[in-house]
């Protein structure tokens, strides 16, 4: 138990290490770097929360698009001002119950994560004992579905006009204080009896059921709590931007975290964490190539869609190149697909 | 118009959808039969197999229906790339890793796509002979919701004769149904594959044409939903199986447009049928309509 | 009389046309190590299969008594539920938590005894690092006991096969079982290891108060410890009795030799 010790260690230097950065940041950074900032931590949370479903529990989940988007209308709709509230369902008036409600930041988020939770336990009691390819169409099946709910139930989520004036509360300690609490709380679930039993699934079906691991009650237990995160991360968004609309929860969305979870390793916590500041700083960073930049001098043109084919051919080049490295370790206990 | 006339109209538009469905599911189904892998680009081969009949419409002075024979074999050799490229390295890794790799693979089509045919609309050039509309008692149709069913079944009874009378096809089955023995027997599997993936893209693209003639505005991510929801058409028939696919691109096809017509209310639900089927099917007979059940070895 | 803590009554199985065990009964008494012997593909390891609920059998019935008055019928069970009530089993093929630690493996097999729940592992309560502490030293007594203790830190799948037997073991008892299925423990092993393992069997059957059914092919590991053998023959019962009885069974030999 001494190596655990150490890593406690090592995890309060880097708490440490990134207080002083946040606020050092905060005092020097404009504000475009520090929503960079804001996005990198939010990317930390989602990629650790797909990570504990489909890195530790092994279940191959694409259902986050759609929990964030559930996380993201909670916080909207409840932090929004009651006035702000009637301005933006012009078309239709809000539900009665939600007219008036006006939470604070903490309450909100903790209720975009639970209701996140609950209808990912609802969604997924059905679909979670489908295998791989199965599981992964139907999550993202359920994604859509939530969507295109979203989008026709004007009086909740204002359909497709989205919600508009979402309270700014989200700034570097909200976004990296819930990555922190998700880090924490993913390492201590995976150290704990339970989360050995998440991975113990993710080895070997057969043989956890034999070993008396309840397979249906551990995986809704792990794709509530990845759903849970999921949903905070996507309050933490709609409160960063301030404006949301159903389109922005896309299959593409599930894109960029599959990519952070697949460049830091499934099953890891330290390389995700690294991975998706990286992966947020470069879509940030190669925006060059969609837009034109204005030098004065000379116009660069950009192409619009360059920075996908990039990212595209990354999680391609990772997976081809990587799969004698990282990947390694899944081989032999899975069954290859050319083999089944 | 009568309430049959209107019923009718409707069955022609759920049929022609159907048949599209059930094109672009045929290659879902091929691949997953062979490789137990979801080909998450095959909606976006679908995309491209329009693109490149609309550029050798407007931009080369093919005539069009030589067009529509150049383009799918164009887009049938894409797909056979595709496969070189993203699955052939990952043939012996675990099956996460390979549907990441597909997965990868389409986004990258359909942001290849934006970049190289740009994000507006555009829209399809359908010749004449195939747009117009004619008055069946009272029921105006356009030509092209006949064709669609037509062509349809000509391919199919020719794949069904590739699949059942050819020796290629033959394997292909034999692969399908028992990948290590098949393998042993002697079969040329990375060649079979390629075949595999060159009518499924091939197919795809004649659905995409018609799909063009049918809806014609063009946009690369157009592939996305149609190959969904044909991939979910695959599973509710039973994936692996050909003539599943066929039943399940059916199902789906005349499902969504009734849906539409008889609840209008329901307008908006439209993209959210497919899947809701999809769970459904899934929680009560997994293995689909026509599929068998496999069973796990301990 | 002994009470009869595994008891298997009328038991079918099929899968599609093939009958892969019919009409088998056979009888476990408590405190006993019975073995089920036959050639290969007679359905050893699907009456294992059955019993431990990963197929639900077409025919028959599997009663379970732990102890006197406590009957379970587990057709219909759930692998887990069986496993909780007592029945725990090794893999002819091996199955071990591959790509987790040696130590992790037999932490997992204390996990359907864990009274914490999973808020309390995540917060760290007291009760659940007591509780901790105690799945510790019993996963590392049971290390020791199979003497794999200092290779805690290994992962399961780097460890030769011999060990990765006894590990499995030890993962099977850590889930505190009453009756142990050990489908084929000796297959790969040298004499030497037999030896070892037959000794090692005794043991812990003595130890931990266990009741044991194996399958082997090894015949000199069946004859030296099972009270009592059942030989199955294409999915039929063809023999029972002592391995003297067993032994001198023409039916027996002759399906040894037909194969063999």
């Amino acid at each position: 138990m001494r190596k655990n010790g150490r890593s406690d260690r090592a995890a309060l230097l880097a708490l440490a290490c990134v207080v002083v950065g946040l606020i050092l940041a905060n005092r020097y950074l404009d504000d475009y770097k520090i929503r960079i900032i804001n996005l990198s931590g939010i990317y930390v949370t989602l990629g650790l929360s797909m990570n504990l479903i489909n890195g530790f529990t092994g279940m191959f989940s694409l259902g986050h698009a759609g929990f964030m988007a559930i996380g993201a209308y909670t916080v909207g709709i409840l932090t929004m001002p009651v006035q702000m509230k009637e301005m933006n369902f012009f078309l239709q008036p809000i539900v009665p119950f939600l007219a008036n409600v006006e939470w604070g930041f903490l309450p909100a988020l903790l209720a975009a994560g639970l209701v996140a939770a609950v209808l990912g336990i609802i969604i997924g009691a059905p679909v979670l004992r489908l295998t791989d390819d199965y599981l992964a169409i139907a999550t993202l099946g359920f994604a859509e579905i939530i969507r295109v709910v979203f989008t026709n139930t004007q009086s909740l989520t204002n359909g497709a006009l989205g919600l508009k004036g979402i309270p700014n509360y989200t700034n570097t300690w909200w976004s990296w204080g819930v990555a922190f609490v998700t880090i924490w709380f993913v390492s201590f679930l995976i150290r704990g009896s339970y989360g050995k039993a998440f991975m113990a699934i993710r080895e070997d079906e057969v043989a956890a059921r034999a070993m008396g691991i309840n397979l249906f009650k551990h995986k809704v237990m792990s794709f509530a709590f990845g759903s849970f995160f999921a949903g905070v991360a996507g309050g933490l968004l709609a409160s960063l931007l301030g404006t949301i609309d159903p389109n922005m929860f896309r299959i593409t969305l599930t894109f960029n975290i599959l990519l952070i979870v697949v460049l830091g390793g499934l099953g890891r916590i330290t390389g995700t964490v690294i991975s998706a500041v990286i992966v947020t700083v470069m879509m940030e960073a190669l925006r060059f190539l969609d837009e034109s930049i204005n030098l004065g001098f000379v116009e660069i043109k950009g192409v619009p869609g360059m920075r996908m084919v990039i990212f595209s051919i990354i999680l391609i080049l990772m997976v081809i190149v990587g799969r004698e490295g990282f990947l390694k370790r899944l081989k032999g206990r899975e069954t290859s697909y050319a083999e089944n | 118009m009568g309430n049959l006339s209107m019923f009718l109209q409707h069955l022609t538009n759920g049929i022609s959808l159907g048949s599209l469905y059930a094109l672009i599911a045929i290659g879902y189904t091929m691949v997953y039969g062979i490789l137990r892998l979801i080909n998450f680009a095959h909606g976006d081969i679908f995309m491209l197999g329009v693109y490149l009949t609309y550029f050798g419409i407007l931009y080369t002075s093919i005539p069009w229906w030589l067009v529509f024979v150049i383009a799918p074999a164009i887009t049938g050799i894409i797909g056979l790339f595709l496969e070189k490229v993203c699955y052939k390295p990952l043939r012996d890794s675990p099956r996460i890793t390979i549907l990441i790799s597909a997965i990868g693979a389409s986004f990258l089509l359909q942001n290849l796509g934006i970049v190289l045919f740009g994000g507006r609309p555009r829209a399809f050039p359908v010749p004449r002979v195939l747009n117009h509309v004619v008055k069946v008692r009272g029921v105006s149709i356009n030509v092209i919701t006949f064709i669609i069913p037509v062509v349809t079944i000509l391919l199919l009874v020719g794949l069904t004769y590739f699949i059942t009378k050819t020796k290629t096809g033959m394997a292909m089955r034999a692969l399908s149904r028992d990948y290590e023995t098949a393998s042993l027997m002697g079969i040329d599997i990375n060649k079979i594959i390629s075949i595999t993936f060159f009518m499924g893209s091939l197919l795809a693209a004649v659905g995409g044409i018609m799909w063009g003639a049918r809806y014609p505005q063009l946009m690369p991510l157009m592939g996305m939903m149609p190959g969904l929801k044909s991939f979910i058409a695959a599973v509710v028939g039973g994936i692996g199986n050909i003539a599943g696919a066929v039943a399940g691109g059916f199902i789906l096809g005349l499902g969504e447009i009734m849906l539409v017509a008889l609840l209008p209310r329901l307008t908006g639900y439209r993209d959210a049928f497919a899947f809701v089927v999809l769970i459904i099917i899934l929680l009560v007979k997994p293995s689909g309509l026509m599929g068998q059940r496999e069973t796990e070895k301990v | 009389m002994r009470l009869a803590m595994l008891r298997i009554e009328n038991l079918t199985m099929k899968f599609g046309g093939v009958v892969a065990c019919s009409r088998f009964n056979a009888e476990v008494k408590k405190g006993q190590i019975v073995g089920l012997i036959g050639p290969n593909g007679a359905g050893k390891t699907t009456v294992f299969n059955v019993v431990t609920g990963v197929y639900r059998p077409s025919e028959g019935q599997i009663f379970f008594e732990p102890r006197e008055g406590e009957r379970h019928q587990l057709v219909g069970l759930s692998p887990d539920r069986i496993a909780k009530l007592g029945v725990c089993r090794t893999f002819q093929n091996i199955r071990l938590f591959g790509q987790l630690s040696v130590l992790d493996n037999v932490f997992i097999g204390n996990h359907l005894r864990l009274k914490s729940n999973v808020f309390s592992t995540v917060f760290r309560l007291p009760h659940y690092t007591t509780e901790e502490k105690e799945i510790y030293e019993k996963s590392m007594y049971l290390l020791e006991k199979i003497g794999l203790q200092d290779m805690k830190d290994e992962k399961a799948y780097s460890l030769p096969y011999g060990m990765q037997r006894r590990l499995e073991m030890a993962r099977a008892l850590a889930t505190d079982p009453q009756l142990l299925l050990l489908d084929e423990p000796a297959a790969g092993m040298n004499p030497q290891e037999t030896q070892e393992l037959i000794q090692f069997i005794q043991e812990i059957k003595d130890e931990f108060n266990l009741t044991i059914f194996l399958i082997e092919h090894h015949m000199e590991v069946i004859m030296e410890i099972s009270e009592r053998i059942y030989v199955l023959d294409h999915g039929v019962l063809i023999a029972e009795g002592s391995p003297s009885e067993v032994q001198r069974n023409e039916k027996v030999i002759e399906a040894y030799l037909g194969v063999g």
